[in-house]
């Protein structure tokens, strides 16, 4: 039976509908209704934010952890472009948020009125899909419509723009059931035929290698599942992509680490000799392909894909199969057992043999120090520390972001949430808010940097407000260290406005926001204090002094092959080309 | 082989050349649905060389859009997919290929002039079989049905002779014979 309920009451309904605990954000004029609305129930659970950003951040933190969508809710103008930077980078990692935006009353539109912005305007291209209510009549099936857009198919995030006059409006309110869109029909199930020929190409290949990505984690705890099951079956090596660490566990034999341009040397040279690549669930990205034209010249390659555009986008593929991860991995391991396939055993050896003498180059090496606290080692001791517990780690962007990649070792899908393709510094502390809201018993840890955690470091605060105790590591090397990085390798050493300058002493910060401050400086202390950190159940902002000048590596300059990677050791030669030096 | 430059971005593609193509594309009329669709072409770089777009099931409200595009074969089935993962679409055609396609486009044509100009422009309206739609003892509007190169040809020929203003519509595509996009 369809019930009259006010615009406003109709979203918090909404909410609830679709099993949403928790919503993230900030309240204004335009979006006042539904702040009342929210006050007068009490079963949803609203977490103030300091910026709107940090709502969307938190949003995304929460989704990427749990696999369900996270909820925003801003008011017009400033509140929603505010959270643009969030949606943008929700879009490009494929994270559900279902983002409610506060809009001048109907009849103001287009008045340039007070905090009036055209928010579906703006969104519109940062957004799967974006809708400006404009009548009551509308709003209940525009909110389901936008549950089940942003969390099908490829995942999104999407808008839902309501004018101030609509949610004091009454109306009929119908639930969720039987949400059937006309035109959005995401393909799930991939084609049999041609996932019969990909493992006909997987049974006969002799220099194979698994690429997967993001997608897996988007397809559930059974993709992963699923994935770990096909790639012992085979017996194959597996790389992934920033997005989709923890996928498969860092600890197996059949692991190579991560790829790209802070890829470990035996992924990149695996998918630079290949004869075979399956790419399941990742998208090509410039960061792992670097040079196109030379990208695994000599390979035959398989791209399971839910996104259509994703296939053949940047990499001409020979079998591309649309479909969710999951779905399709299952369709592969029932057809390979059916057709009683076998990996080519011999050559899968040779392989193998060739891949740990990659392996022995042991590519991540560092040379430790007494006196000055290594960003790696850092990475290194706080892994140890924290890996027999339910840990989650967030990050913001930069050099500290590629060591948390390459150093901390993620056995479980879920539990790594990082700012991939769009690359937002401040990601890292308002994700870690909206992490330890969906999980408050684990031990959620930001690695920061001190340049990157300064963009969105009021959030420290939301943290206080709520008894969040999420810990912020900050490896404080006082540059933005991956510009500093390039600006010595490409811009002959100039540092142009790159060293933090002016930086606030982080332990009295901390203290002032109620929160607590540690500091470590020494190696030799390091180990104490991060017990220290994981001990005190209340946010801490941890301010660890490393080595100013250490470099990232392994490093593939932009422009570089996979096989024209650089090593540590090798910091000293020119890395990059000329035409090199323009690309990001 | 010619010497390339480093990087990727700097290659000069040698091989594969810019190609025309014509998609219909089936979308709910819905607000701001064709700004996304310009949107999509404008942020990701593709060429719009025409476009028209009306309502033609005012039951169902949906709109055609006929889109004119060129680049690589790459580009263009980008280009589709895209449009497709637009969430109003509900369906993308490409008129070239698979399913070769009629198209037309019309043209009001204004030419102004008198004596042996006016009789000429007149005389050469009746060759495109073109209509006069307005008159006065000094001009001419012609309305012009055809391809686009039909329409540039009669534009083309008509300059000489006192063209003075010229409104397309731009390109509508079908596909030929029984069946339906």
């Amino acid at each position: 039976m369809a019930q009259e309920l006010t615009g406003a009451e109709m979203v918090i309904r909404a909410l609830k509908d679709h099993g949403v605990r928790h919503i993230f954000g900030y309240p204004g004029g335009a979006v006042l209704p539904i702040y009342d609305a929210l006050f007068q129930d009490d079963g949803i659970e609203h977490v103030l934010v300091r910026h709107e950003q940090g709502a969307t951040h938190a949003a995304e933190g929460y989704a990427r952890s749990t696999g369900k969508p996270g909820v925003v809710l801003v008011t017009s103008g400033p509140g929603a472009t505010n959270a643009v930077t969030g949606l943008t980078d929700a879009l490009m990692d494929s994270i559900p948020l279902v983002c409610i935006t506060g809009q001048v009353p109907t009849h103001l539109i287009g008045n340039d009125a007070f905090q009036e912005a055209d928010t579906v305007g703006i969104t519109r291209p940062c957004t799967k899909h974006n809708w400006l209510v404009r009548d009551i009549r509308d709003l209940p099936r525009i909110l389901h419509e936008a549950f089940y857009i942003a969390t099908t198919g490829r995942p999104g995030p999407v808008v839902v723009d309501i004018p101030k006059d609509i949610q004091f409006k009454r109306g009929a309110y119908v639930g969720p059931s039987n949400i059937k869109h006309k035109t959005y029909q995401p393909r799930i199930k991939g084609d049999l035929k041609k996932i019969e020929q990909a493992v006909e190409m997987i049974a006969q290949a002799k220099r194979p290698i698994f690429y997967t990505g993001g997608g897996i984690i988007n397809s559930g705890l059974l993709g992963s599942q699923l994935l770990r099951e096909f790639v012992r079956t085979t017996g194959f090596p597996i790389t992934s992509t920033l997005m989709g660490l923890g996928a498969y566990p860092a600890s197996d034999r059949q692991w190579l680490g991560m790829l790209g341009m802070h890829g470990t040397y035996e992924a990149n040279l695996a998918m630079h000799g290949c004869d075979l690549m399956i790419a399941i669930g990742s998208r090509f990205d410039d960061r792992v392909t670097g040079r196109l034209d030379a990208f695994s010249p000599n390979s035959r390659k398989i791209h399971v894909d839910i996104d259509a555009s994703s296939i053949n986008k940047n990499v001409r593929v020979d079998l591309g199969i649309v479909g969710d991860a999951a779905h399709v991995l299952e369709d592969m391991i029932r057809l390979w057992k059916a057709k009683q396939l076998k990996a080519n055993g011999a050559a899968l050896k040779a392989w193998w043999m060739q891949i740990e003498a990659w392996r022995a180059r042991n590519c991540l090496a560092y040379k430790n120090t007494t006196d000055v606290i290594k960003p790696q080692f850092a990475v290194e001791r706080l892994y140890e520390l924290t890996r027999g517990r339910k840990t989650y780690i967030s990050t913001e962007v930069g050099q500290h972001q590629m060591w948390a990649a390459q150093f901390y070792k993620f056995e479980e899908p879920h539990r790594w949430m990082t700012s991939g393709g769009l690359g937002t510094m401040g990601y890292g502390l308002p994700a870690a808010v909206g992490i330890q809201v969906a999980h408050p018993d684990a031990l959620v840890v930001d690695i920061a940097g001190e340049a990157s955690v300064q963009m969105t470091m009021q959030e420290i605060s939301t943290a206080v407000q709520y008894e969040l105790p999420i810990k912020i590591f900050i490896l404080n090397n006082k540059y933005m260290g991956m510009v500093r990085q390039w600006q010595q390798l490409l811009h002959g050493g100039r540092y142009s406005h790159s060293y933090s300058e002016a930086l606030p002493d982080f332990v009295k910060l901390a203290e002032a926001y109620g929160a607590v401050g540690i500091r470590a400086t020494l190696p030799g202390e390091l180990d104490a204090k991060i017990k220290e950190m994981i001990d005190v159940k209340r946010p801490v902002l941890f301010d660890c002094v490393v080595d100013q000048h250490e470099n990232c590596y392994p490093m593939i300059p932009s422009g570089a092959a996979h096989n024209e990677m650089i090593l540590g050791d090798a910091a000293g030669e020119p890395a990059v080309s000329e035409a090199g030096k323009v690309l990001v | 082989m010619t010497e390339q430059p480093k990087s990727a971005y700097f290659l000069v593609d040698t091989k594969t050349a810019s190609i025309r193509k014509t998609f219909a594309v089936l979308v709910d009329n819905e607000a701001g649905v064709l700004a996304r669709v310009i949107g999509l072409f404008a942020g990701r770089g593709y060429n719009i060389e025409s476009l028209t777009v009306a309502e033609v099931d005012h039951l169902d409200h949906t709109s055609r859009i006929t889109i004119v595009t060129s680049g690589t074969p790459e580009v263009l089935e980008q280009i589709k997919h895209q449009l497709e993962r637009l969430i109003p679409v509900h369906k993308v055609i490409d008129l070239t290929e698979e399913t070769p396609g009629i198209e037309r486009e019309m043209a009001l044509v204004k030419v102004s002039g008198q004596g042996e100009k006016r009789v000429e422009a007149m005389r050469l309206s009746e060759v495109f079989r073109a209509r006069v739609i307005d008159t006065t003892h000094a001009s001419f509007v012609f309305e012009v049905t055809g391809n686009q190169q039909k329409i540039d040809a009669f534009v083309e020929l008509m300059k000489p002779l006192g063209l003075v203003e010229v409104s397309r519509t731009g390109v509508v595509a079908i596909t030929r014979g029984a069946e339906a996009m």
